[in-house]
C-alpha cells in the first residue's frame, strides 16, 4: 500500500496517470457545465428583484469559490513539498497557480459585470471583491517568483514558503478589509442583500461549481504533465511511455 | 432567440461575464496544449543531452 | 562568533538570545557606518509625504482626510525601499553563509537583523511622523494615535518584509519582485494602522485597532523569523 503511494509520488510514474485522468475531468467539467447552464438559463426562473442579470451568479460564485479553494490546495501541496521534500507536490503547487489566478481574475470580471446592473457600479470596495483582488496579487507574486528563479528546486521551496505565508495572510486580509469596510459604511453600497434563491437556482449554481472544480483539476493535471516533461527532460522514462503515442 | 440574447435588457452584462469565462478557459486549454507540445518537442529532440535551458 | 553548539534546552535559549544580540549589535554597528544610506530612506519618506498635497489639493479638509493614509502608504514605501539592506550585502559577500553555519540558531540571528533593521529604518519614520503630519493638519492627539499605530505597525512591516527580502536574494529583478511579494502582505497593517487615526477622528475608540496591531506584531515576531530563516537557507543552497 505504502509502496504504491511512493510509486505515484514520483513525477515519472505520475505522468501517465495524470495524462489519462485529465481528459476524464475535462469531460466531466463539460457535461456538468452543460447541465448547469441548462438548469440555470432554462429551468431556473427570473429573479424577482434583479431580473435576468442575476444569472451571472452561475459563473461568478463558482469562480470566486475556486479562486479561494485553489489557493488552499496550493498551500496544501506546498506544505507537503516543504515537509517531505517531494518534487511532485511542488509541481502540483506550480501547476495550480495559473489556474487559480485565472479563476480569481474571472471572479473579479464577472463580479464587475454583475455589480454594474445591480449596484450601479463596476467596482465597489466590498470586502469580498477587495480580498479577491489581493488574492490575485498573491497568485501573481507566486508566479513571478517562480519565473525569476532559474533553479527549479530552489523555486519550488521559495514558492512553497511564499504560498504558506500568503495562506496565513488570506484570512487576515479578508478580516481587515471587512473591518475597514464597516468603518467607512457610508461610502459603499450594502452588498449583503443576496437574492433569495429558488431551489433550481441553487442546483444550477452547484452544478456550475462542480464544473469549475472539475475544470481546475483537469487544467492542473495537464499543466503538471507539461511541467514533468519540461523538468525531467531528456530522462529515459519518456521513451517507453505508451501514453505518448500519437500525442506529438 | 433574440429575447433570450437580450436577457431582459441585461444582455451586455450577462454575455460579457459568460464570454470572458468561455474565452479564458479556451485560452487556458490552448496554452496548455501548446506548452505540452513544446515541452515534448524539446524533450524528444534533446534526448539525453542537457538542453540550453530556454524554459523550465 | 564562538561557542560550542548548545546541548540542552537552556543552552538553546541562551544561544538564541546571544545570537540575536550579536546580530543586532553587528547590524547596528554597520548601519552607523553607512548613515548616509539611512538618511536617504528618511528623506524619501519626507519627499513622498510632500508629493501628495502637490498632486491633489492644499485644501485643509481634504488633506485631513488623506493624511493618515498618505503617511501610512509612505511608511510602507520607505520600508519597501529599505528591505534590500536587510540581507543583500551579507548575501553578496558570503557573511550570510557564515551566519547560517554558526552555532547560533539562524532564526535568532535573523530576528536580530530584523530588529536592527527596524531600529535604523522604521524608528526614524515613526519619529518623523509628527513632523510629517503637521502639513496635513492633524492635531496633537491624532498625531499621538498616528505615532502609536506606526510604532506598532512598522515592526510588522520589517518582519514580513524580511521574508520577501530573503526569498528574492540573488534573484532576477529582485527589486520589483520584492514589491509584488511584500505589498499585498502589508495590506492588513495598512488598514489597521491608518484606520486607527480614522477611527480616532471619527470619535470611535482606537483600542481595537491598536490591539489588533499589537496582536499582529506578536504573531509576526513569533512566526516571521522562522519563515525568513527558511528562505535564507533556500537562497544559500
Amino acid at each position: 500500500m505504502a509502496n504504491s503511494w511512493y510509486r505515484y509520488a514520483s513525477p515519472a510514474s505520475f505522468h501517465p496517470v495524470a495524462l489519462r485522468l485529465a481528459p476524464v475531468f475535462a469531460l466531466a467539467a463539460a457535461i456538468l457545465a452543460i447541465a448547469g447552464l441548462y438548469v440555470g438559463f432554462v429551468v431556473a426562473p427570473t429573479d424577482a428583484t434583479q431580473g435576468e442579470a442575476y444569472r451571472i451568479i452561475y459563473v461568478h460564485v463558482p469562480t470566486a469559490w475556486m479562486a479561494m479553494f485553489v489557493y488552499l490546495v496550493m498551500a496544501f501541496w506546498s506544505a507537503l513539498a516543504l515537509g517531505f521534500n517531494t518534487r511532485l507536490s511542488a509541481m502540483m503547487a506550480q501547476a495550480l497557480a495559473p489556474t487559480g489566478a485565472i479563476m480569481a481574475a474571472l471572479a473579479l470580471w464577472t463580479g464587475a459585470f454583475w455589480g454594474r446592473p445591480t449596484w450601479g457600479t463596476y467596482w465597489a470596495w466590498d470586502a469580498r471583491m477587495t480580498s479577491t483582488l489581493i488574492l490575485l496579487f498573491l497568485y501573481f507574486g507566486v508566479m513571478a517568483l517562480r519565473g525569476a528563479i532559474d533553479d527549479p528546486r530552489r523555486a519550488d521551496r521559495a514558492c512553497a514558503i511564499l504560498t504558506l505565508v500568503g495562506a496565513v495572510n488570506v484570512p487576515i486580509i479578508y478580516f481587515s478589509v471587512r473591518w475597514w469596510n464597516t468603518l467607512h459604511q457610508g461610502a459603499s453600497v450594502s452588498l449583503t442583500a443576496a437574492p433569495t434563491m429558488a431551489k433550481t437556482m441553487l442546483a444550477g449554481m452547484l452544478l456550475m461549481t462542480f464544473a469549475a472544480w472539475a475544470w481546475c483539476i483537469a487544467a492542473a493535471l495537464w499543466r503538471v504533465c507539461a511541467i514533468v516533461v519540461e523538468r525531467e527532460r531528456g530522462a529515459s522514462w519518456l521513451a517507453p511511455d505508451p501514453a505518448l503515442k500519437g500525442v506529438t | 432567440m433574440n429575447e433570450f440574447l437580450a436577457m431582459g435588457g441585461y444582455g451586455w452584462y450577462v454575455w460579457m461575464a459568460y464570454g470572458a469565462c468561455a474565452l479564458a478557459i479556451l485560452a487556458e486549454a490552448l496554452a496548455l496544449r501548446s506548452r505540452r507540445r513544446r515541452a515534448l518537442e524539446t524533450a524528444l529532440a534533446s534526448g539525453d543531452a542537457v538542453s540550453s535551458g530556454d524554459r523550465r | 562568533m564562538s561557542g560550542a553548539r548548545p546541548q540542552d534546552a537552556d543552552g538553546e535559549r541562551d544561544g538564541a538570545l546571544a545570537g540575536l544580540a550579536w546580530a543586532l549589535a553587528r547590524d547596528l554597528r554597520i548601519a552607523l557606518r553607512t548613515r548616509s544610506e539611512l538618511a536617504v530612506i528618511v528623506a524619501f519618506y519626507a519627499v513622498v509625504v510632500t508629493l501628495f498635497p502637490l498632486a491633489t489639493t492644499p485644501d485643509r479638509n481634504t488633506l485631513l482626510t488623506l493624511g493618515p493614509g498618505v503617511l501610512w502608504v509612505s511608511a510602507l514605501l520607505a520600508s519597501l525601499l529599505s528591505l534590500p539592506r536587510l540581507f543583500a550585502a551579507d548575501f553578496a559577500d558570503g557573511t550570510l553563509e557564515q551566519m547560517a553555519l554558526s552555532p547560533w540558531p539562524l532564526p535568532a540571528i535573523v530576528s536580530g537583523k530584523i530588529a536592527a533593521h527596524w531600529l535604523t529604518t522604521g524608528l526614524p519614520v515613526v519619529l518623523l511622523a509628527p513632523l510629517a503630519a503637521l502639513p496635513y493638519g492633524l492635531d496633537g492627539d491624532a498625531i499621538g494615535v498616528l505615532g502609536a499605530s506606526l510604532a506598532l505597525g512598522t515592526p510588522i512591516l520589517s518582519l514580513l518584509g524580511a521574508i520577501g527580502a530573503a526569498l528574492t536574494l540573488g534573484v532576477r529583478g529582485a527589486g520589483g519582485l520584492l514589491a509584488l511579494l511584500v505589498l499585498p502582505l502589508y495590506v492588513p497593517v495598512l488598514i489597521f494602522g491608518a484606520g486607527a487615526v480614522d477611527a480616532f477622528r471619527a470619535g470611535l475608540g482606537v483600542d481595537a485597532n491598536l490591539s489588533l496591531l499589537g496582536a499582529g506584531l506578536i504573531a509576526a515576531a513569533v512566526g516571521a523569523p522562522f519563515a525568513a530563516a527558511a528562505a535564507v537557507r533556500i537562497a544559500l543552497d
